[in-house]
């Protein structure tokens, strides 16, 4: 599976063109706004076009995503898929409870992370050497919270409550906590 | 005129403050206070813009949070809402050619709100009550962390815009539907029914259509109006419930917070807050960008009847999207994550997309226009969307929002773009465009002022943005605290942007002092001798 970071450089890459190519359609506008006029009126069919165009891209945006994802249908149908390993966290008084001091995962094993939480709402998440993340999931109490994962490598990492829970939880991080080696 | 008669008395001495009538002096008063509350705001975004650099000495972490706290609130409620508020309490009569139903229920409206505002913020700055506006249960009821005395006074604040807000959407409804004394009957559910788009649902099945007794603009008024008294109801409920709570720990009993279930609470909390950002916000700002095109060009608007649909849309949608805030929370029914979360949210790409078309279109139709300040500020607002939006579906997808959320990506990008770019810069147009019409005619001091509001403004909006999602991105969270410059580069050139967009405000707060004076401004205070039901004064 690839690692959520490829599909990150993905995003980034999408947005930012995106981005790119609205700034310059509005510039062009505010700057021709001021001209003559040249253009005839716009026929509705440029409109309808337009809507058409808007329905498709809101309907295939997650069609796409679905099917380029990997860990997308791995979520959406994690109640019938065998887990690899089962990891059981819990969360007390913005403290992590691991089952032991290192989480240890073979790689491409898929991992069921089952989170529970005695008394505030918090966040799970797994964070890279460089901080960036990895995955994330709310961790709401009298619930069970659990988050289908399939690594693609070796690699060491923290976990960090991605929900705020107060100021007592600011620091609520296990570095290195997970380890996914042979 | 020197510099200090000028501060003192306005430019060229052209406003005039006895000649306004009791709702032009009301509206800028609603107008002013959300100014003010807006620097308030801003303020606190620039000390937690600095926090996030390097923490500063006196600010202690619940501090911070208390700001983070009241920060959102204060802007939107202290500040959007009183301007938002007080311009459709003008624009509806204005529109409809009627007077305000109740003179005396918009000045409720605006002292409740204004005090409420202040009720809040100062319970978050000196008791530092901080559940964030998320309220996350059982947070809000958490005593270990935050006292109940400093959080029911919160609440009390929040209730009192609530009630602020119930009231200004009754007096919205009845002065469309109601008949002024001396009148003809005026055929109020037909009114009603148009203002919520129901004559224009019903025509898609008649063969004779019924003409559409309500303008766009009161419809898009009344629509956003339906999701604002939804969300106050929502709201109003959810602060009874944590003040039980904090009334029963005051008075030494402590009640389990288990017996509200977290996820059901979040799901009515989320629908509701949702009707906020998802609902009126959108209803409104695309009723707002019609009524400024049409102004601005004096054309009827592209695809008018289109647009009424859409706008009508956008209420049913506002209603069914709030599983989007959800997508992260694993014991949510997977159907709600698709439906809600991720087809309904789409819907959100066309109605926006095609309100941001027919703007477009009916500006382009005027060709060539002048770029004025009310031009220039909504091309600046409908970017800020076009922006935004497509973010925010972007983040409302399974498989995206498993990397996306509560990450520095959601609120640079979409909240931060969507609020300071797209709805401040609308309102900037729409004050901008209102300003003379409201003054009787004041001058604006400087238009290189202006000229420099709108570039900082916009660009510090588009930028700050851009580097808290870069940060985001590379894994920075929204919500917490770093303290080894683990993302310094980014908040560094976020905070930079953040100084540019509070210099952008400062130079039009100074411009609109100079263009109204000193006196002027404390004039609007005064009593006026005009009968309330004038709305503008006889020329």
């Amino acid at each position: 599976m690839p690692d959520s970071a490829e599909v990150l450089s993905g995003f980034i890459w999408v947005y930012t063109l995106y981005a790119l190519a609205i700034l310059s359609v509005m510039l062009w506008f505010a700057l021709n706004l001021k001209k003559e006029k040249g253009a005839k009126i716009l026929k509705p069919g440029v409109f309808y076009t337009w809507v058409g165009t808007l329905v498709v891209l809101g309907v295939s945006l997650h069609v796409f995503t679905f099917n380029s994802i990997p860990w997308a249908p791995l979520d959406f149908n994690r109640d019938t898929i065998q887990p690899d390993q089962v990891v059981e966290l819990s969360v007390r008084d913005h403290q992590f409870v691991l089952p032991s001091e290192k989480i240890k995962i073979k790689p491409y094993s898929k991992v069921l992370f089952r989170v529970t939480s005695a008394d505030l709402t918090y966040g799970f998440g797994l964070f890279r050497q460089d901080h960036s993340m990895v995955f994330q999931m709310q961790v709401v109490p009298g619930r069970s919270n659990d988050l289908l994962w399939q690594f693609s490598g070796p690699g060491l990492y923290t976990i960090k409550s991605t929900e705020y829970s107060g100021p007592r939880g600011i620091l609520m991080d296990v570095p290195d906590a997970v380890e996914v080696a042979d | 005129m020197t510099f200090f008669e000028t501060f003192l008395h306005g430019e060229q001495k052209a406003f005039r403050h006895e000649t306004l009538t009791p709702m032009q002096k009301l509206t800028l008063k609603f107008v002013v206070a959300g100014l003010v509350y807006y620097l308030f705001a801003a303020l606190e975004g620039m000390i937690m813009r600095m926090y996030q650099i390097a923490p500063i000495p006196g600010v202690d972490a619940e501090h911070y949070y208390a700001m983070m706290t009241v920060h959102p609130l204060v802007g939107i409620f202290g500040s959007t809402y009183m301007i938002v508020f007080g311009a459709f309490l003008f624009l509806v009569p204005f529109l409809m050619k009627k007077p305000l139903w109740s003179f005396k229920a918009a000045t409720w409206t605006f002292w409740l709100i204004a005090t409420g505002t202040l009720i809040m913020w100062a319970a978050g700055f000196i008791a530092h009550y901080a559940p964030l506006y998320t309220l996350y249960w059982p947070l809000p009821a958490d005593f270990s962390q935050f006292g109940p005395i400093g959080g029911a006074v919160f609440i009390t604040g929040i209730a009192l815009i609530m009630v602020g807000t119930i009231l200004f959407v009754v007096n919205i409804f009845k002065t469309i539907t109601y008949t002024p004394a001396g009148w003809e009957k005026q055929p109020g559910r037909a009114l009603l029914a148009s203002a919520l788009g129901l004559t224009g649902l019903a025509n898609f099945f008649r063969k004779e259509k019924k003409e559409h007794l309500v303008s766009l603009p009161v419809a898009a008024i009344a629509r956003g109006s339906v999701d604002t008294f939804l969300n106050a109801a929502i709201i109003t409920f959810t602060g009874v419930l944590i003040l039980i709570y904090m009334v029963a720990a005051i008075l030494g009993f402590d009640l389990k917070t288990t017996a509200i279930d977290a996820l059901l609470y979040k799901n009515w909390y989320w629908w509701g807050l949702d009707l906020i950002a998802d609902g009126m916000v959108l209803i409104f700002v695309a009723g707002t960008w019609y009524l400024l095109a049409m102004l601005i060009t004096g054309k009827n608007l592209f695809m008018e009847n289109w647009a009424r649909a859409a706008l009508f849309l956008e209420l049913i949608v506002s209603w069914t999207v709030w599983s989007h805030h959800l997508l992260s929370d694993q014991g949510q029914p997977a159907i709600l994550k698709v439906v809600s979360g991720e087809m309904v949210t789409a819907f959100e790409l066309i109605t926006q997309g095609l309100a941001f078309f027919i703007t477009l279109v009916t500006l382009w139709s005027a060709r060539p226009l002048k770029m004025t300040n009310e031009l220039k500020f909504l091309l600046g607002g409908l970017l800020g969307f076009a922006l935004a939006v497509p973010a925010g579906i972007l983040q409302a997808d399974l498989g995206l929002n498993r990397i996306l959320h509560n990450t520095q990506w959601i609120v640079g990008p979409h909240v931060h773009v969507a609020i300071l770019v797209g709805l401040t810069m609308t309102l900037y147009s729409a004050i901008y465009l209102l300003f003379p019409i409201l003054t009787n005619g004041a001058k604006l001091y400087s238009q290189k002022l202006a000229t420099f509001h709108f570039w900082m403004h916009l660009l510090g909006g588009i930028g700050m943005g851009a580097f808290m999602g870069m940060a985001g991105l590379n894994g920075m969270l929204r919500r917490a605290i770093y303290t080894n410059g683990e993302f310094n580069v980014y908040m560094i050139l976020a905070g930079l942007c953040g100084a540019m967009l509070l210099a952008a405000f400062l130079a039009f707060l100074f411009n609109i002092v100079m263009s109204v004076g000193l006196n002027g401004a404390i004039g609007l205070f005064k009593k006026s001798e005009i009968s309330e039901e004038t709305l503008l004064p006889k020329s």
